[in-house]
């Protein structure tokens, strides 16, 4: 175990110390040459597509099923379509994001020729839609049922209720959450390449097996992300921020 | 007057019949029957758990009731048939944790039942609720969301949102119960403008002596029955039943 660790620091070190080195050779060799870091810009661009596309649908997705499971849970109405979303809840919780990439890009679009950027875009939005639900129904819940009651009071029917009083309550407390849930998938398409989609990760990988020089290209591609989700939590810091100002 | 108006002001503006209402193993309300008019002041007081907030809550079915009916202005609003929702704009309620709409400013509050129910313009709501909340002596906080108001404040904003509706009935659910004691009397003084000017109530309270002053008609509830109905002072000073008396002496 200790002469383990050893030996990754020592790894480690001999990596380092080539890279400061040789840092301009190996600068240009995994970026320069050939116009090798426009893998990472179109990377870039198709994990950023893939991403926003893919919180779109888990969005809207998201609010239908939220809309049906607590309409369902306050009214007992529903019942149907209620089962078929426990189900893919059930199912896209319990199963992992890669299994259902794969098993949309090799059993379900199997047969035809298909953009692997709308394959991945399903994939994702599909996923992600599941983890949203349960953030805005969590939200629905937190609602104190007197909220209701006063609409309903008033003479709001259901709907009425929902689109006037309900909501805009919950679209403020989830904010936070549905921003935190675009940089989780953020990070999480990283497995694309699975199905050869050049997305960001691939993208740093094929550098790597080009010029069999791992460190640069690999520490390039965290760093993107790492950079796009510091920017991301800096932004839904601030938006925390103006909501609780404005938290009348 | 004609004698179809006459028919109208003699007839109950509510009028409650063997209401059953049943929740999983509680039986709350037993075979409740009262019948409420134009102008009356009625009190439900009663011990905690005595089904009083159940009855208040079925006349506009917030709580389903499990049998029974309830006509009001005659219509049996407990058929499934009516459209419950246009029977509830004609019945304000008032409850117990104010339940303004925080994300609104007061001025929203008020007005947002008006215009997407009644289909009145910005204008005419928000002069009604101005001339509302003058009464009230709140017109200085139309611009204020609720959670810069004190408690006594919201709850008169909450009547406030009800009378916008103009309703025929006023339900309250312990309006004062979750006051601080400095600012129990400015509610009540809300609701003892109210009753001098006619508008019929039912209120649900533990405020005794408020009940005493202002009241045509109090019904003793226990275990989901009334069991005694007096005229206001009289039922206070003359209670028949045992129960009631070893009630008031409780809480008196
Ligand atoms: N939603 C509900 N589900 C189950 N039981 C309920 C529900 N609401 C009320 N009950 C029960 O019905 C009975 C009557 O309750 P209710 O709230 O009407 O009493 P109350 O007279 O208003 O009492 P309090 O003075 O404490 O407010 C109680 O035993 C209560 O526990
Ligand atoms: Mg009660």
């Amino acid at each position: 175990m200790f002469s383990a660790i050893m030996d990754f620091g020592d790894k480690l070190g001999t990596a380092l110390f080539k890279l400061s080195y040789n840092f301009p050779n190996q600068f240009y060799l995994n970026f320069i040459k050939e116009n090798r870091w426009k893998y990472l810009t179109d990377g870039l661009k198709v994990t950023l597509t893939v991403t926003i596309f893919a919180v779109l649908i888990g969005v809207i997705l998201g609010f239908l099923v939220a809309i049906i499971r607590s309409t369902h849970d306050k009214t007992g109405k529903l019942t149907l379509l209620n089962w078929v979303c426990t189900v893919y809840l059930t199912v896209i919780r319990g199963t992992p994001v890669l299994v259902q990439l794969l098993i949309i890009y090799f059993v379900i679009f199997g047969s035809v020729r298909v953009d692997k950027v709308f394959v991945a875009v399903v994939a994702f939005g599909i996923n992600s839609g599941a983890y949203v639900a349960e953030i805005i129904r969590g939200g629905i819940m937190s609602i104190d049922q007197g909220q209701f009651e006063a609409g309903r009071s008033i003479g709001f029917n259901y709907t009425q209720t929902m689109i006037y009083i309900i909501l805009p309550q919950v679209f403020k407390n989830v904010l936070p959450a549905l921003g935190n849930e675009f940089i989780v998938l953020l990070k999480e398409t990283s497995v694309s390449g699975y199905i050869a989609l050049q997305d960001l990760t691939k993208g740093g990988d094929i550098i790597r097996s080009q010029t069999y020089s791992p460190l640069l290209p690999l520490l390039a591609v965290a760093l993107i992300y790492l950079f796009f989700v510091m920017i991301l939590s800096k932004l839904l810091k601030i938006l925390e921020g103006r909501l609780r100002n404005s938290d009348h | 007057m004609t004698t179809s108006e006459e028919i109208k002001e003699k007839s109950p503006l509510i009028s409650v019949k063997d209401l059953e209402k049943h929740f999983t193993d509680v039986h709350a309300l037993n075979g409740v029957s009262v019948d409420i008019y134009r102008g009356d002041v009625v009190f439900v007081v009663g011990p905690s758990g005595s089904g009083k907030s159940t009855f208040l809550r079925c006349l506009n079915r917030l709580e389903e009731p499990t049998s029974g009916t309830i006509l009001f202005e005659g219509i049996n609003i407990t058929d499934k048939k009516c459209d419950i929702n246009k029977h509830r704009q004609k019945m304000g309620m008032v409850f117990q944790q104010f339940n303004l709409f925080p994300h609104m400013t007061v001025m929203r509050n008020l007005t947002i039942g008006p215009m997407k129910l009644q289909h009145k313009t910005k204008e005419e709501a928000e002069s009604y609720a101005h001339e509302l909340l003058k009464r009230v002596g709140l017109e200085t906080r139309a611009d204020a969301y609720p959670n810069q108001l004190s408690g006594g404040q919201k709850q008169r904003i909450a009547i406030v949102r009800a009378l916008c509706m103009r309703p025929d009935v006023m339900l309250f659910d312990e309006p004062t119960s979750a006051l601080d004691p400095e600012m129990v009397g400015e509610v009540l003084e809300v609701m003892r403008d109210l009753a001098e000017d006619k508008m019929t109530m039912v209120v649900v309270t533990h405020e005794m002596a408020f009940a005493k002053e202002i009241a045509t008609k109090v019904l003793f509830m226990a275990e989901g029955q009334i069991l005694e109905t007096g005229e206001g002072r009289e039922f206070f000073e003359n209670p028949k039943t045992e129960r009631l008396k070893t009630f008031l002496e409780k809480v008196l």
